[in-house]
Parts: C-alpha cells; sequence; structure tokens
C-alpha cells in the first residue's frame, strides 16, 4: 500500500457523524473523483439505501451510477465483475451479507481467482459491502457473519470496522485497492456515532490499532465485538486486570506483528470473534500467536466466539449467543487464572 | 427463421425445427462474401480442427492433465462469431474454448502451452484447458463453473457502455459476446443475467452452443422447452434467434446483422447455435448416450465440409490450394507442441505471483513461500 497517503486526523475538526454517514461519506468522494466507481445494489437508488447508507446518492450521480437492481444476487454480483475486469470500480451492496450465499460462485470463484487464473492479465478491482452478524433478532438465515467462511478464500482482502472513523478510512482505501474487497459492516452499528475527518481519508490495511492501551491481557478483536471488547475491558479494570485492546480493522491481510508485539508484552491472549469457532478467523490468530509467541504465553490462547449453534430469534438467547461482554469477562479471568 | 435448420434429417437433437415461427426474419445473404474472406475462414476452422486432433493426442500421451473439452464439430461458430465482431468487442466463453481463443487471434503455441501446464501458455500455465484468457485479443476467458460466465459477459458489455457514455459521453460502441452451451441453460445465473441485461440494456449478445448434450444428458431430457430455447430470452424481453451454427456463412451472416442491431439499438439477444459436438463431453466420455447413426448423420453435415463444397462449386478452392492450407497448418500445429515441449514449467515463484496486485500480495498463509526466502513475520 505505498501509495496510501494518511492524513492525521488530529489536524481535522472534530465532527461527529454516524457509521452510515462516514460510509456514504467515503463511496460519494471516491465517486466524484473517479468516474470508474460506481454502486449497485438491491434498493440502493430510488428507495435511498434498506438501511440509508446510500441516501441522497442517487440524487447527486444519477441512475447511471447509482443502479437498483432486482433482487438478484448471483447475476448482479457477476456482472460487477465483468465489469471489473474490464477496468471499473464497482461497489456492490448486498443488503446483508447473509444474502452474498446465493452469490458464492461469483464472489469467491471469480473475483478473488481472476487475475491468478489469467496470469495476471485480468484483475478485479471490487468492493462488495454490507451487513454482517447478527444481533438484530433477525434469526438464523439474515445473521450470518461471513468472515469464518470467506476469509478461507485466497486472492480477496477483509475489511471490518468498528467504529465510524474507520468506516470512512477503511472504505476509501477498499474503493482505490485493485483487488476485490470483502467490506463487512454491521447493521448494529450503522447508528453509531463518533469523530470522523473530512476530506481524503485513507486507512492503510494491515495496520491494527490500539483501542486501549494495557499490561495484562491482550484482547484482539474485529468488527463490532470490539466494542464488547472495550466494555469488558472497562469492567476488568474495576478488578484490576489491564486490558490491551487492540482492533485489527482488516483479517485479511492480518497485522499479526502487532498482535505478536502485544502479546510479548502482556503475556495473555483472549480473540474475541463473532463468528463461529470450528475454522475462523479467531482459529487462525490463535495458531498464529501460538507459532510466534509459544515462548511467551503464560496460558493458551482463549477464544469467545458466537455460540456454536444456528443464531437464536429470542431476545435473551441471541445476546447470551454472542461474544458479549460478559462472556469476554469470563474468558479473561479464566486466562489469566482468575476463574 | 434465420436459417432453418433442415427437416429432413432422420435425427434432429434439438427437436422439432419450424414449430415456433416468431423467431426474427432471416438476412437471406449467404453467398455475398469475398472468397479471400471464405477461404481464411476455412483456414481458421481447419486450424482448429487440426489442433484439437492434436489436443487428444497430447491428452492420451498425458502431456495434457486435467479436463479437456474438445470443440470439433462446432468450428463455424467459433469463427463466424469472431468475424462478426469488431476485434475490441469482449468475448468471454465456457470451458470449452480453444476455438474462441485460437479464432480470437491467440497463437496456437501459447495456447497448447497453457494446456501443457508451462510459463509460455496464455496464462502462464496457471488456467489451464478450461481457461484461456486473452488481454490483447479481448478473451474474459473460457470460465469452467457452467454458466457463470454469462453475468460476466453482461458485465463486459455494461462495461463498455458506462465507459462510452457515462465517462466519454459518447455513444455505445461495443458489443459482447458470451458464449454458453445448451447445458448452461438451467443455471439460475444464466436467467439472472438475462434479467439484467433486459432490464438495463445491456448490448451483450448471449449465443448458445446448442449440441444437444448437456455431457451426457440430451437436451430433452434436462431442459424443458428444449425443441425452443428461445423462448426463455423471449420470456426476459431478448430477442432470440435461430441460427445454423454447423455453417460458417449463415453464422457470419446473420451473426453480423444480430450483432450491428444490438449495437446500434444497445440492446441484448439470445441466439440458438444449433450445432453438434462430433467428439465427447470431455476426454473420458465413451458417448454411449447417442447412436452411431446419429453421429454419421451429423458427421456428414461437417461444417468444414460445407464450407469446402461451398468454395468448390464457385471454382474458389483448388486441390493445391486446399493441400498447401493443410500442410501449413500441420505445420504451424507441430510447431506449437514443439514449442510448448520446449517452454519452461513456471518457476516456483509463479506459485505465489498474481494472487493480488502487489507482487506478493499481503501474504497471510500458515507456510510462508519458500521464495520469500523465511523471511520472518516478526
Amino acid at each position: 500500500m505505498s501509495t496510501v497517503t494518511v492524513i492525521d486526523p488530529t489536524m481535522t475538526a472534530t465532527r461527529e457523524i454516524e457509521f452510515r454517514d462516514a460510509l456514504r461519506e467515503a463511496m460519494s468522494q471516491e465517486m466524484r473523483r473517479d468516474p470508474r466507481v460506481f454502486l449497485l445494489g438491491e434498493e440502493v437508488a430510488q428507495y435511498n439505501g434498506a438501511y440509508k447508507v446510500s441516501k441522497g446518492m442517487l440524487e447527486e450521480f444519477g441512475p447511471r451510477r447509482i443502479i437498483d437492481t432486482p433482487i438478484s444476487e448471483s447475476g448482479f454480483a457477476g456482472m460487477a465483475i465483468g465489469a471489473a475486469m474490464m477496468g471499473l470500480r464497482p461497489i456492490v451492496e448486498f443488503m446483508s451479507w447473509s444474502f452474498s450465499l446465493v452469490a458464492a460462485d461469483p464472489i469467491l470463484n471469480n473475483a478473488p481467482k481472476m487475475l491468478y487464473m489469467s496470469g495476471g492479465q485480468f484483475g478485479c478491482p471490487i468492493v462488495f459491502r454490507g451487513n454482517d452478524g447478527a444481533g438484530g433478532q433477525l434469526g438464523s438465515t439474515h445473521s450470518w457473519c461471513v468472515e469464518g467462511l470467506y476469509s478461507n478464500v485466497p486472492g480477496l482482502k477483509m475489511a471490518i470496522p468498528s467504529c465510524p472513523e474507520d468506516a470512512k478510512g477503511l472504505m476509501t482505501t477498499a474503493i482505490r485497492d485493485d483487488d476485490p474487497v470483502f467490506f463487512l459492516e454491521s447493521e448494529r452499528m450503522l447508528g453509531m456515532k463518533g469523530h470522523v475527518p473530512e476530506g481524503d481519508y485513507l486507512i492503510p490495511f494491515g495496520q491494527a490499532k490500539v483501542r486501549r492501551e494495557g499490561t495484562d491481557c491482550t484482547l484482539v478483536s474485529f468488527g463490532r465485538p470490539v466494542n464488547f471488547c472495550l466494555d469488558a475491558a472497562a469492567e476488568l479494570a474495576k478488578e484490576g486486570i489491564s486490558c490491551e485492546v487492540l482492533d485489527m480493522r482488516t483479517i485479511r491481510p492480518l497485522d499479526i506483528d502487532s498482535i505478536v508485539r502485544s502479546v510479548r508484552k502482556t503475556n495473555y491472549c483472549v480473540v474475541v470473534d463473532q463468528s463461529w469457532s470450528f475454522g475462523s478467523p479467531g482459529s487462525e490468530v490463535a495458531s498464529q500467536v501460538h507459532q510466534h509467541c509459544f515462548d511467551d504465553l503464560d496460558n493458551f490462547v482463549h477464544r469467545v466466539h458466537s455460540a456454536d449453534v444456528p443464531t437464536p430469534y429470542a431476545f435473551n438467547l441471541e445476546q447470551e449467543y454472542l461474544p458479549n461482554a460478559r462472556r469476554i469477562c469470563e474468558a479473561v479471568r479464566s486466562c489469566l487464572y482468575r476463574a | 427463421m434465420l436459417s432453418e435448420p433442415s427437416t429432413s434429417r432422420p435425427f434432429d437433437v434439438h427437436g422439432k425445427p419450424g414449430e415456433r415461427t416468431s423467431a426474427p426474419a432471416a438476412t437471406g445473404r449467404r453467398d455475398a462474401v469475398d472468397p479471400a474472406l471464405c477461404r481464411q475462414w476455412l483456414r481458421d476452422m481447419l486450424m482448429i480442427r487440426e489442433f484439437e486432433n492434436r489436443c487428444m493426442q497430447q491428452y492420451q500421451d498425458k502431456k495434457i492433465g486435467g479436463f479437456c473439452h474438445i470443440y470439433i464439430g462446432q468450428e463455424a461458430i467459433a469463427v463466424g462469431c469472431t468475424a462478426a465482431v469488431r476485434p475490441n468487442d469482449p468475448i468471454v466463453t465456457a470451458y470449452r474454448d480453444h476455438g474462441h481463443a485460437l479464432a480470437r487471434g491467440m497463437a496456437a503455441r501459447h495456447c497448447m502451452a497453457e494446456m501443457f501446464g508451462k510459463i509460455g501458455g496464455c496464462a502462464k500455465g496457471k488456467g489451464g484447458s478450461m481457461h484461456m484468457f486473452d488481454r490483447e485479443h479481448h478473451l474474459y476467458g473460457g470460465h469452467g463453473i457452467v454458466g457463470a460466465q454469462i453475468p460476466l459477459g453482461v458485465g463486459l458489455a455494461f462495461a463498455c457502455k458506462y465507459m462510452d457514455e457515462v465517462i466519454d459521453g459518447q455513444p455505445n460502441s461495443r458489443v459482447a459476446l458470451a458464449f454458453l452451451g445448451d447445458g448452461a441453460l438451467n443455471q439460475g445465473a444464466i436467467h439472472e443475467a438475462m434479467n439484467l441485461a433486459g432490464l438495463l440494456d445491456i448490448p451483450c449478445v448471449i449465443i448458445c452452443e446448442n449440441n444437444g448434450y448437456s455431457m451426457g444428458t440430451s437436451i430433452h431430457r434436462g431442459t424443458t422447452m428444449g425443441h425452443d430455447i428461445i423462448s426463455k430470452a423471449i420470456g426476459y424481453g431478448i430477442d432470440g434467434y435461430v441460427v445454423d451454427g454447423m455453417d460458417v456463412l449463415s453464422v457470419y451472416h446473420d451473426m453480423s446483422a444480430i450483432v450491428e442491431k444490438c449495437r446500434r439499438e444497445s440492446r441484448p439477444a439470445f441466439v440458438d447455435m444449433r450445432c453438434y459436438r462430433f467428439k465427447g463431453h470431455s476426454m473420458s466420455d465413451p458417448r454411449k448416450y447417442r447412436t452411431p447413426e446419429e453421429e454419421n448423420q451429423y458427421a456428414s453435415d461437417d461444417p468444414i465440409g460445407r464450407l469446402k463444397l461451398h468454395l468448390e462449386e464457385r471454382g474458389e478452392l483448388t486441390e493445391a490450394v486446399l493441400k498447401e492450407m493443410q500442410k501449413e497448418i500441420r505445420d504451424e500445429v507441430r510447431e506449437a507442441i514443439a514449442w510448448s515441449e520446449a517452454s519452461p514449467e513456471p518457476p516456483m515463484s509463479e506459485l505465489y505471483h498474481d494472487v493480488f496486485v502487489e507482487p506478493h500480495g499481503p501474504f497471510n498463509g500458515t507456510s510462508l513461500p519458500q521464495m520469500l526466502q523465511g523471511k520472518d513475520l516478526r
């Protein structure tokens, strides 16, 4: 990412906007900058976006660049990939990543493999984005965390922001990236407000951010569960446990260096990942930490995932299903032999 | 109909021709082609035939691995269709793709070397028989998953139109060709793509190379309305045409008319290109699902034979010219095989190249690439 310029957010005035506004700001700025960028998906234009992420964009950019598609994920994802092969830079909105499963063939078999299979002739600069994860009582079919499934595939990048500032910075980087980027948002966070720098703002991929410094245990997470980790760290601080919270921001590429640096300091590591545990980003992180920090660890890496069951509807069951702050606290205490 | 398949044959794998009468009118032109151009097409078709025959030998000699799908019998389609479009009109096809690659202008050596898994292959040996890509000749791949290339083809056409109209403010100038086999007709991706193409006025010509068999399943065992597949496109508001894919002149004339209509109106089209696959689905297919009588009937209707006859009847092809042409082609394919044999295997560094646009990308795996010389992540 040598071409990326990062503007220091402290240089701009403090301004609080919602997560969805940050996403829109990044997309709109890039569309003004580059006519090859366009947005397509279900209800993105006239309806202003099912979750109002693309609100007002039709008005500014017109129907040729903000394109309403039928409910036809496999078709429009494949069409966008063809357009990307020709050199356009599509942004494909999946209303929910849960619906991307019917487009698994184009997004997994075509987008990330095209460059390799063509011997470097045809790349695929495309962004797939949408809501990911449980928490809205939508039942099992609409609550997918696709990071466990999709991060397994080589050739794609995966960004999972945890706050409005990162939503903008990572989205801008995603649109300018020449490789396919899977961008995982959370419907639960779209209304979250936070400071977001104005103007061009890029966050390089593969650079984790320390959300909270600490000395006793490293918490590694990404996306919405970073916020659960911060809640857990505040709770554990009352017990005298100092947690360092690392927000990976992208899991492909994975900034293992930052994790290793932190774990060498704390000697304990808990990974918090809202996908299911078997064959997940969390298990990958744990494996890599064991590989690189074998002599530094004072206990094995503990993991907190969504429960290994289909996502339940009932509010109480769903809250318990998620890698919530209480379950994180329990894992940290157990890891530190304080259970 | 543009060109009515003969009804006098005892075998007709496509069903009951003539049942449908709603197909648009024919161009009616069949012989108004420059003889030199006709001889070039004959050469191109003979080239594909010879290349494919030698491919089968190389496959049997285990020089070619994986799956290998032979185009023999369908040469008129790739040759006639590429002749009917402009060189910068993008093309995408399925896995029976050697013919399209050669017709589009890929050198035989690069096509053969790809199958040999050599660095001289069109994709450096990383794609194989089913995945021929050629940026220079606007060939956006052979694709291995049945039907998956049609949304891509619609996307290619979408991009052409977007670049011309939205970015450059000019009228659309290009048309994309997206090929599929009749075995792909029942994949959801095709139908989603046709809906989008019809809805968004996308200038993509979807060409169904209808050879009557989806692997070993005849079209009537796998496809409802198999005798009238253009009805599927018509249901999506897309004009459908039936074309005799065994006759390169029909293919050329009909496709020229269809392509120019799509270009002019910036609309999609669907073509039922009726043909017959002379060999099996792939190299491992014993063809027990069809009779020798049926095969012989279609073999006697060979598209190469038909073009030869057309030229000979008009005194535009002499025995000497044909012999010379055949000799040149044999030499060229022989040379392509020797060149492919001599081409080195891809170096091990290629294993990790082209995963990302950055040379080695943000490598994330659990075993470090060998050529990174053990660079530690720490």
